[in-house]
Parts: C-alpha cells; sequence; structure tokens
C-alpha cells in the first residue's frame, strides 16, 4: 500500500554542511500491516515518517501510496488517508485550545458534516467520553492528552496512521493503556500503523515487522518471529537486543 | 457565591462558554493577586471613565477663559483646585478634557500599530526565507530612525493636528511588535501542534491566524501596554514641539509648553499636566508588568 | 553505622488550596551500596532525592524525623555547612546533561571547579580531573578536557557529569535518572561505568527511576514509591515475588519482547494505596 524506494532526505542549512538524515532508506507496508522502525536518536527514524507526510523534504528517491507518487506539497486529500501522532503529548496540543476546538479544527479545514456527533464519537473512541470535550491540555495527564492526539489524527478517518514514538513521554502503566488503545482502534478500523520507537519490546508488541536503522540507512529488516527468535543478521540489531534486556553484571568488566 | 466558583474553576467544564469564562476567571485571579498591577490597572480604568466624562465632571469651559477675573490663579483657590493658566481657563477642567485626548491616542496607536506588527512579524516568522528577509529588513530601517525625529517628519510632511499626530507615531511604534511577534514565531513555528494541523491540510493563512497569532497576541499586549507610557510621551512631546494637538485644545503636552514661559513664578500651570503624564504612564507601566506576570508563558511555571 | 539515614520524611509545596504534601512520610536507610528508587511521574522520587541534598526547591518545605548523613543532622544545616558536603561528600548527577553543564565554560574547568572550591587547586586539580575523565572511560580526556559542552554527545556529557560528580570522592551519590536521555546502548555503558566506581570506592549510590526494569538489574535494593509513599521495599532479586500490587502490575504492564499478551494488563489504580 505505502512504499518507500530510496528515500533520502538532506537538511541544507546555511553556512553549515548539509545533514544527510535518511540515506537510501526503502522499505514496503501492506494494507491492514503494522511496520515497526527501531533506531536510536539520530538514526533518521522519525526524518522518514515526516518525510511521508512531506513535513521533512525528499531530496531523492520515491514515497509511492498505492502505486501512485506522493505530490509535493501534498494534497488535503492525501491527508484524508495518512495522519500522524507525535511523540510528546505536551507539544503536540495547542496549549490555548480546548479538546473540542482541537478536534473541530481538522473537520472544518476538511469539510466534514455532522461534525458534533463525530466529535463525541472520536472522544468515546479513545476512551475519554464527552465529559473531556471542553478541557484545555493542562488540565489533561500525558496520557489523557496522547488520546486526544489519537482521537485528532483519527477524526479524518485515515487508512493509514503514523505513530512516531506516541508512548516514549508517558509512564509505563499508561504506556499499556495508549498501546492497547492503538492495538484495539487497528483491529476494529483496519488501519495501517507505520510506528517508530526506540523500543524493542514496543515494537515487538504493536508490529508485524521492522526495519532497523543506524546513522539514516536501514540496518535490516525482521519480521516479528525473526526478533523473538534472537535471529538478527547484524552485530548492531544484536547490541539493541541486549540492551533491551536491562543491565547485565556478569560480562562487566572484572 | 462558592457555587459560582466551583462552576468558574471547574476542572471539566460542560461548555465551550464555561471552558473560556473559566480560563478568563483564572486569569483574573493570578491577576488580582499582584497589588501593584491592580493598582495600574485602577489607574487607567480612571482615565477612560475620566474621559468619557470629562464634560460633566468639567466645573469650566476648558476652551474659554476669564481674562479678566481668573487668570494664573493658583492651586486651591475656591472653584479653580489647580489653579488656572495665562487665559484665565481651568487647569482641571482643561485636564480632564485632555484626558481624551490622550486616551484617543492611545486606543488609536494600539488599534493601528498593534495588528500591523502582528501581521508582519509573524508572517516572516512563519514563512522564514526570502518573505522574513524583505519584511524584517523594512522593520530595521523603521526601527533605525529615532522615534521622535521620525514622528516629527512625518507630522512636518503631513501638516501639524492631533490625527496626523496619531498616524505619525503608530508609523514608528510598530517595528518592535513585529520584531516580538517573529520572535516568539520561531518558536512556535516548528512545535508539534503547527505540524499537526499542517498535517490537517490548513493553509498558511488559517495557521498563522488561528494558531500563531493568538500565541503571540499575549507578549504582544504585554509590549504594547509597557509602551503606552512612551507614546503618550511623544504624543506629549509632539505637542510640546507645538506639532501635535494645535491650540486652544487642552493636550497635556501642549499645556506643558504653554506652562513653561512662566515657569518660575506661576510654576503649576506647566506641572499640573506634568503631574497628569505621570501618573497615567506610571499606570500603564505597572499595568503592563503585572500583565506580563500573568499572560507572558515564559514567566509561569 | 548506616551512611544515610531519613526518618519520615515529608515535602510539601503550598497551594492555592493550602499545602500540598508530594512526599509523605518516607523512611529508609542506606549503607555502602545501590539502592533504586523507581515510581512514576508525581510518585515523589526526584524531591526525595533533592530533599536529601538540601535543594527542595522553593516555596517548597521538606521536614523529617532524622535526616542524617553519616552521623551529621541535615535538617536545618546552615549555607556554610551545606557547601562543605555537597560535591566533597554527596552528589548528584540529574537527568539531562544538556542543562546540567554549564555551556560557556570548558569541560576541563567545570570538572576542576569542585575540587577548587574544596580546596585542591593547580596541576594538582588538573591532574585529578584528568584521572576522573579517564575514569569514566573517556578515550582522549586531554581532548574533552578543553572542550565545549556542546562539542559532546549526550552519551559524553553525561560521562562528564558524572566525572564532575565523583572528582572529589564522595560518600553518596544520588542519581536522577542519569540514563533516561541516553540511548539504550550507551545507557547500559554509563551504567557500567557508575557500576564499577561505586564498587571500586565504596560509595553508597540512590539510584532514581521511571524504569522499573533497568533499576532491578542494576541495584541491590529497590524502594517502589506512590502518591510520595513508599508501598514496598524488596531486594531487587526477589522482585519476581513483590507483593504490592502496584509493583506488580509496573511489571506487568511492559511489553515483552517475547510476550504475546493482548491487551496487555494495565494497572488499576486503588485509592488505598495513597493511604
Amino acid at each position: 500500500m505505502l512504499k518507500i524506494d530510496g528515500l533520502e532526505v538532506t537538511f541544507s542549512r546555511a553556512g553549515a554542511d548539509p545533514v544527510r538524515a535518511v540515506r537510501g532508506v526503502s522499505f514496503e507496508v501492506a494494507q491492514g500491516e503494522s511496520y515497526g522502525i527501531v533506531g536510536e536518536s539520530g538514526s533518521g527514524k522519525s526524518t522518514v515518517l515526516r518525510a511521508i507526510c512531506g513535513l521533512a523534504p525528499t531530496t531523492g528517491g520515491q514515497i509511492t501510496l498505492e502505486g501512485t507518487p506522493l505530490p509535493a506539497p501534498r494534497s488535503p486529500a492525501f491527508y484524508r488517508r495518512v495522519q500522524m501522532v507525535f511523540q510528546d503529548p505536551y507539544a503536540s496540543l495547542h496549549p490555548r485550545h480546548t479538546v473540542d476546538t482541537v478536534l473541530s479544527e481538522p473537520l472544518a479545514i476538511q469539510g466534514f458534516e455532522r461534525r458534533e456527533a463525530r466529535i463525541e464519537a472520536a472522544l468515546t473512541d479513545v476512551g475519554l467520553g464527552p465529559d473531556f470535550r471542553f478541557r484545555y491540555p493542562h488540565q489533561l495527564s500525558g496520557g489523557q492528552r496522547q488520546r486526544v492526539a489519537v482521537a485528532r489524527a483519527l477524526i479524518l478517518e485515515p487508512q493509514i496512521l503514523l505513530l512516531d514514538e506516541p508512548t516514549s513521554a508517558l509512564d509505563a502503566s499508561i504506556q499499556a493503556e495508549v498501546l492497547n488503545l492503538l492495538d484495539r482502534l487497528r483491529a476494529e478500523r483496519g488501519l495501517t500503523y507505520v510506528m517508530v520507537s526506540h523500543d524493542l519490546a514496543v515494537i515487538s508488541h504493536m508490529c508485524e515487522r521492522l526495519l532497523v536503522m543506524q546513522h539514516g540507512q536501514a540496518v535490516e529488516e525482521l519480521s516479528r518471529e525473526a526478533l523473538r527468535a534472537r535471529a538478527a543478521s547484524t552485530d548492531y540489531t544484536r547490541r539493541l537486543l541486549k540492551a533491551s534486556v536491562g543491565y547485565t553484571r556478569e560480562d562487566a568488566p572484572a | 457565591m462558592t457555587m459560582t466558583r466551583d462552576w468558574l474553576l471547574s476542572e471539566r467544564p460542560a461548555s465551550r462558554r464555561q471552558a473560556r469564562i473559566g480560563q478568563i476567571y483564572r486569569t483574573w485571579l493570578a491577576f488580582r493577586g499582584n497589588g501593584l498591577a491592580l493598582f495600574g490597572a485602577c489607574i487607567v480604568l480612571a482615565l477612560v471613565v475620566v474621559a468619557i466624562l470629562a464634560p460633566w465632571l468639567a466645573p469650566h469651559d476648558p476652551l474659554i477663559g476669564d481674562l479678566n477675573h481668573t487668570r494664573l490663579l493658583p492651586p486651591l483657590t475656591e472653584g479653580y483646585w489647580l489653579g488656572t493658566d495665562e487665559q484665565g481657563r481651568d487647569i482641571l477642567s482643561r485636564l480632564l478634557h485632555g484626558a481624551r485626548i490622550t486616551l484617543a491616542v492611545v486606543a488609536l496607536v494600539a488599534v493601528i500599530a498593534t495588528p500591523v506588527g502582528l501581521l508582519v512579524g509573524t508572517t516572516a516568522g512563519y514563512f522564514g526565507g526570502w518573505v522574513d528577509t524583505v519584511l524584517m529588513r523594512i522593520t530595521d530601517i523603521v526601527l533605525a530612525f529615532p522615534k521622535l525625529i521620525l514622528a516629527l517628519a512625518f507630522v512636518a510632511a503631513l501638516g501639524p493636528g492631533i490625527e496626523n499626530a496619531i498616524i505619525a507615531i503608530s508609523i514608528t511604534a510598530w517595528p518592535p511588535y513585529a520584531r516580538l511577534a517573529r520572535a516568539e514565531t520561531l518558536t512556535i513555528r516548528n512545535s508539534d501542534f503547527i505540524a499537526a494541523t499542517k498535517l490537517q491540510g490548513a493553509s498558511s493563512a488559517r495557521i498563522i491566524w488561528k494558531h500563531v497569532v493568538p500565541l503571540c497576541l499575549s507578549s504582544v499586549i504585554v509590549r504594547v501596554t509597557l509602551d503606552m507610557a512612551g507614546i503618550i510621551l511623544t504624543a506629549a512631546g509632539l505637542g510640546f514641539l507645538g506639532l501635535g494637538a494645535q491650540p486652544p485644545q487642552p493636550e497635556w503636552g501642549a499645556m506643558i509648553a504653554g506652562g513653561r514661559n512662566f515657569l518660575v513664578d506661576y510654576w503649576w500651570v506647566a506641572t499640573m499636566p506634568g503631574l497628569a503624564i505621570f501618573t497615567v504612564s506610571l499606570g500603564f507601566n505597572l499595568l503592563g508588568d503585572g500583565l506580563r506576570d500573568v499572560l507572558d508563558p515564559r514567566g509561569r511555571k | 553505622m548506616n551512611l544515610l539515614d531519613v526518618e519520615d520524611l515529608r515535602i510539601s509545596f503550598p497551594t492555592r488550596n493550602g499545602p500540598t504534601e508530594v512526599v509523605r512520610g518516607v523512611s529508609f536507610s542506606l549503607g555502602r551500596e545501590r539502592l533504586g528508587i523507581v515510581g512514576e511521574s508525581g510518585s515523589g522520587k526526584s524531591q526525595t532525592g533533592r530533599a536529601i541534598l538540601g535543594l527542595t526547591p522553593p516555596p517548597g518545605e521538606a521536614r523529617a524525623a532524622r535526616l542524617s548523613f553519616d552521623g551529621i543532622d541535615l535538617r536545618g544545616l546552615a549555607p556554610r555547612d551545606w557547601r562543605g558536603l555537597r560535591g566533597k561528600r554527596m552528589s548528584m548527577v540529574m537527568q539531562d546533561p544538556k542543562f546540567s553543564l554549564n555551556p560557556v565554560m570548558p569541560v576541563g574547568q567545570q570538572v576542576m571547579e569542585g575540587l577548587r572550591t574544596h580546596g585542591t587547586r593547580g596541576t594538582a586539580a588538573r591532574k585529578a580531573a584528568l584521572d576522573m575523565l579517564e575514569a569514566v572511560q573517556i578515550r582522549d580526556p586531554e581532548r574533552v578536557f578543553r572542550a565545549y559542552p556542546h562539542e559532546l554527545s549526550g552519551g559524553m556529557g553525561q560521562r562528564v557529569m558524572i566525572a564532575m560528580m565523583l572528582v572529589c570522592q564522595p560518600d553518596l551519590l544520588i542519581a536522577d535518572e542519569p540514563t533516561s536521555a541516553l540511548d539504550v546502548t550507551i545507557q547500559i555503558e554509563v551504567l557500567r561505568i557508575l557500576d564499577r566506581l561505586v564498587g571500586e570506592r565504596g560509595m553508597g549510590l540512590i539510584f532514581i527511576s521511571h524504569d522499573l526494569r533497568l533499576v532491578s538489574s542494576f541495584c541491590d535494593r529497590v524502594l517502589v514509591m506512590y502518591a510520595g509513599r513508599v508501598v514496598e521495599e524488596l531486594r531487587a532479586a526477589d522482585l519476581a515475588a513483590a507483593k504490592h500490587p502496584y509493583t506488580q502490575g509496573l511489571l506487568n504492564c511492559l511489553p515483552q519482547i517475547d510476550g504475546d499478551r493482548r491487551p496487555l494488563p494495565t494497572l488499576a489504580r486503588d485509592a488505598g494505596w495513597a493511604e
């Protein structure tokens, strides 16, 4: 459904060397699939997502959605099909807008009908309920904010949801709730996910296939089964796998 | 009483209106805690009330005095509590009517300069690139002129008079607001909530107007309030130089200019309007300081 | 004798509706060991760490029935006496090196600063600082010594922070989420350095983190905090046998690479836990 072919993203800055954030990354996501991208900070994993939705410049390669190359800038129709949830729920909601304003804005822009009913339904869908409709972000906890962000992304009824570390700013118990929510919504609506995270456990829980990235390049692609079997073919992935267990005292240098 | 308070401070407002009013009430609670700011607000409020009610409050005619009997009476003379000037006009009445001119200057400059500054600044900051360069260079050029001198030049070209003074001050007042709005916009434009709005297909105009401007507005309002003292002084300065309000209009700056000739013998003629300017400027400064504490997100935790 | 004794520590902040206690009666003692304090945001774990160093941010107020460090009563200590303790005998590593290092001062100067205020100067101080940078496994200490913080990566910056805090050889180190801003692979390296230094120098370490898995694999003993209280204290090795439903919940709600529990068990918070 979504095909990324040899994607290059280079940021050119005045008076400095251009930064090649993504260097020739390719992958393909099937309809209804959940695809993970794992990497550490600076690996370019978030930049891939931003390039897909047009927030970062595509300087090479091609992104196609159902065989059609995406226009630059993206068309409004594109945003009805692809939406994104950001990492930090404290930065992704406008501090002076109520939940109601946040949710009615996309409906107004895209000219949707039955707005009242849609807002109420969206809030119920993400487990908040109409009670939350007129609150400001500062009246919400981190987990509740992230639910609002998910509701904002889903209110346009997209087919593909890009998730940029949706739980890394949340407490562990809240993370479980949000992951369950995302899981349920995908099952109910047949959504396609592309999820970025630094946490192998989260990706393994959420995604059927995953891509490991380092320094802007794809290191390797693994299936969930291969990950669980620790069948990593590169050193870097093995290091990530080991680190995800926690601290191990045995191999500390004597 | 507690019920209203609970309704206002509710963490789960039930309607758009309750959410908005609750937010205003919270701001008011924070503002109320600052005594000096409240004092400043009272002065500004008093200026507004006096300006509106001037014809009824003033005991005498502000423009025509009695040259035979009431020339240069000292303060605390019965019926002329602040004294009279060289044409026998009651200074108190002139001050009260002058409040109207001062308020008009302040209000018109705010209404003209603030939107211009906001628009230029947010547009430059949001788009960046050559738009930013062009708009900010224009801003820099206007900023490079001393305010009063530039206003003088405009008034000289347009002709003296209070209307032209207001236009001249407005033209010189917007660049600082543009700079401030641009700086705020630069920090806002890369934030995730703007990216999220872009992803909904929003146009640039919509993003600037509905998402960027409301966030810049509070710091610009604070700045405008703090600048009001300076604007009043500039207007008074133009009046003093004879380029603002024209005689016999009771503009405070012009009144000082008139009293300057006999400052030594009849000190009150120049002092009373001076005190009025001082009080109002102080009021705006205190109010601005208080607003900054309440509105400026950086000052708040 | 214990290195640190805390008894009935309470920290309160004034709010519009009267004072709110963010830490409510925390007691523990610490020997020369690694103690983990785990909790979610708002549990009071960071405030507990700060209070031990007398760094409760005003207008907050910390009170305790007993707060003694190596026999010294820390309650109501004069600023002078605090200066003698902080840095020299007890130190703190914060979460993000970017905000804890002075951006306009070379790293070496900052490492030496602690030494200078406690009386070591000149070449002796320089040598001690370089040795310390080497001890935190910085490969080219001479270069890093002259570098400014922005020239260092996150992992490097955090090592410098640790070097700064350990250069005076304190007896107690409080590390508040020292590795949360770092990538997982670097995180492990930094922990390894801390582990070795604690072992070699016989320091006491309080490791504050939200990451139960990491803390339990690193520390000897774990305190689990919830809503300003310690709900459970246990040996790290016995974590699987945790009794309190909150600790169990925290352990269970983490997704695992191998597990396929769908939906993930979530924490049903019990109002009784906060009592």
